[in-house]
């Protein structure tokens, strides 16, 4: 079943502005990782800042396992569904101490404090953080303030969570460990996932990539379907991940390899038994 | 030699002996080099940065930039103007009502004005491929997000520096835009021998613009030297969290696999790489 339902969906910020989004036609199946590109300004943070009713469409509807955001008397409901991380890991998180910033959700739901306590376990445990819940945020490192903010979401237990270039601002090992947190999310919890990045390594770990251009869906599909339109993604401001562009170039020169290769281990295995 | 680091140490709270930010530092850069700067979030690139132009003065060393000690020096405009410090994500510190006025604040606070001024914006929209007439009367804020950042830098390159430093230019852009703005960094060094200091979280990028990396880790420096020398410490570099571009780690890992002596691994662009890769499979 879709756990979110984008209908025509139209948007712009102010009655004479431009349409920031148009004609987007979307699902998001329950369980799903769903990467969204797209060139600077295409509309990928204001989709996401839709997705759980922070904006709400000018036409059209967004639906939250079938509750629609233009109902205020949804939003309680959706926000607590649809959970958000942002880009900068030092805007996100209020509290003095890791574990106090993680139960802010949970105690605004009111649920009782040995609930909470146990969200807030559980909730670090899964980004891999528990040893840190006394820690000072301040004191750690982006990728470990990133996995906070994912854990501050996660204990609102919410279907899905929504992540908006959760890594631009992070050093490598920083991003490594944010995005690995997200795909153990998506396959132990099953969480729906909706990912916006520009690092198209990134991209290669969805089950469907969504390409924005100018406010609309360009093109929908596998990263394989995804990264052998060479030429159309390059005219979407878009390149192929370096791996792939190495790949590519050997396949031209004669040697016997598949299209998809996205991923370092997999161009020297099929290397290797081409020796 | 253009800008020589010496000795230069750290400590942002005095009270705490012996917790160095940047401790023992020496380098030399010659005018006109590109240096790629990397370590990981914490390994003190930013406060090293800062202590070169004068933003923040370092506990102990001297850094010369063309022949002055800048820690001694009273009057730091010139060092500001001298060095220029592209921050990261520099679009969230444009605040005038249109790109020119944004991009003249600088040189206006040199003292600049009329068409002096008007030509040094000018030139330096130019520099990174903003149309003046098309740009100067545009809000800001109503740009995209790779237009603000040229702004910014614009900015910063309108005070005719000797050095530009930029932290993670590119963080945020999409990839056209990300390539665009390095073609013009690099450009921008070819055409007015500007010396660049680029710090930057992306192996790749660094790999293909810099003379020379050098690599911090809890504020020494760890490695220095050529790309392709820096990136043959793959096991070093993956140890500091950083690691190799994609591409030097396909090298390296084919040449383990395939156990072969004399396969090169110190490689980071495509084209080196496949011809390296098709030597050893047809060999
Ligand atoms: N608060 C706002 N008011 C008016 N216009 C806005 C506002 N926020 C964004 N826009 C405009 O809406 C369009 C889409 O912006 P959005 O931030 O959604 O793009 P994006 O795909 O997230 O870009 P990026 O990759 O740079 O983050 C742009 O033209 C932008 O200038
Ligand atoms: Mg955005």
């Amino acid at each position: 079943m879709s756990l979110i339902n984008i209908e025509n969906l139209h948007y712009r910020y102010n009655s004479k502005g431009n349409w920031v989004l148009k004609e987007v036609d979307l699902e998001v199946n329950s369980g799903e990782f769903v990467v969204i590109v797209g060139h600077n300004g295409s509309g990928k943070s204001t989709l996401a800042k839709m997705l759980n009713g922070l904006l709400i469409p000018t036409e059209g509807d967004i639906e939250i396992n079938g509750r629609s955001t233009k109902d205020r008397d949804n939003i309680w409901n959706i926000r607590q569904q649809v959970g958000m991380v942002f880009q900068n890991p030092d805007n996100q998180l209020i509290a003095n101490i890791v574990e106090e910033d993680v139960a802010f959700g949970p105690e605004n739901l009111g649920l009782e404090s040995m609930k909470i306590r146990d969200r807030v376990d559980w909730a670090l445990k899964e980004v891999g953080m528990e040893e840190f819940k006394r820690h000072a945020p301040h004191n750690l490192s982006g990728g470990q303030k990133q996995r906070i903010a994912i854990a501050g979401v996660l204990a609102m237990k919410p279907k899905c969570l929504v992540l908006d270039e959760p890594t631009a601002m992070l050093d490598p090992l920083g991003r490594k460990s944010v995005i690995s947190t997200i795909e153990k999310l998506n396959k132990s919890l099953g969480m729906t996932v909706v990912h916006i990045t520009h690092f198209m390594n990134e991209a290669i770990k969805a089950d469907r990539i969504i390409v924005m251009d100018g406010g609309r869906v360009a093109l929908e599909g596998t990263p394989k379907d995804i990264f052998a339109k060479v030429n159309q993604i390059k005219k979407y401001n878009l390149d192929l991940p370096q791996v792939a562009q190495l790949a590519l170039e050997l396949q031209k020169s004669g040697l016997d390899l598949p299209d998809d290769i996205f991923e370092v281990d997999r161009l020297v295995n099929l290397l290797c038994s081409l020796k | 030699m253009f800008i020589e680091v010496r000795n230069l140490s750290h400590n942002y709270d005095k009270e705490l002996v012996g917790n160095y930010t940047l401790k023992d530092i020496d380098f030399k850069v010659e005018k006109g080099e590109f240096i790629g700067l990397i370590g990981h979030t914490g390994s003190g690139k930013s406060t090293l940065v800062q202590t070169l132009n004068g933003l923040i003065k370092p506990t102990e060393g001297e850094i010369i930039i063309g022949g002055s000690d800048i820690t001694k020096e009273k009057d730091l405009k010139e060092v500001r103007q001298k060095v220029g410090l592209v921050f990261q994500y520099p679009e969230h510190q444009l605040f005038e009502e249109n790109v020119f006025l944004d991009v003249a604040f600088g040189p206006k606070n040199l003292g600049l004005e009329g068409e002096e001024l008007e030509e040094r914006v000018k030139e330096a929209l130019v520099a990174v491929n903003l149309n003046y007439k098309e740009f100067k009367d545009k809000s800001p804020f109503k740009l995209s997000g790779g237009q603000q950042r040229r702004v910014a830098i614009a900015g910063v390159l309108a005070m005719k520096p000797e050095v530009l430093i930029l932290d993670e230019p590119t963080a945020g852009l999409d990839p056209k835009a990300r390539e665009e703005l390095l073609q013009e960094i690099t450009s921008l060094q070819k055409r007015s021998g500007l010396t660049i200091i680029l710090i930057s979280h992306r192996m790749e990028e660094v790999g293909q613009l810099a003379d020379r990396i050098i690599v911090l880790e809890k504020g020494k420096i760890v490695l220095e030297g050529t790309p392709n020398f820096v990136f043959s410490h793959v096991d070093l570099l993956e140890g500091i969290g950083l690691g190799v571009p994609q591409i030097t780690k396909v090298m390296h890992e084919l040449k383990n696999k395939l156990n072969i002596d004399d396969m090169r691994t110190d490689l980071f662009t495509i084209l080196e790489a496949k011809k390296e890769i098709l030597r050893v499979m047809r060999g």
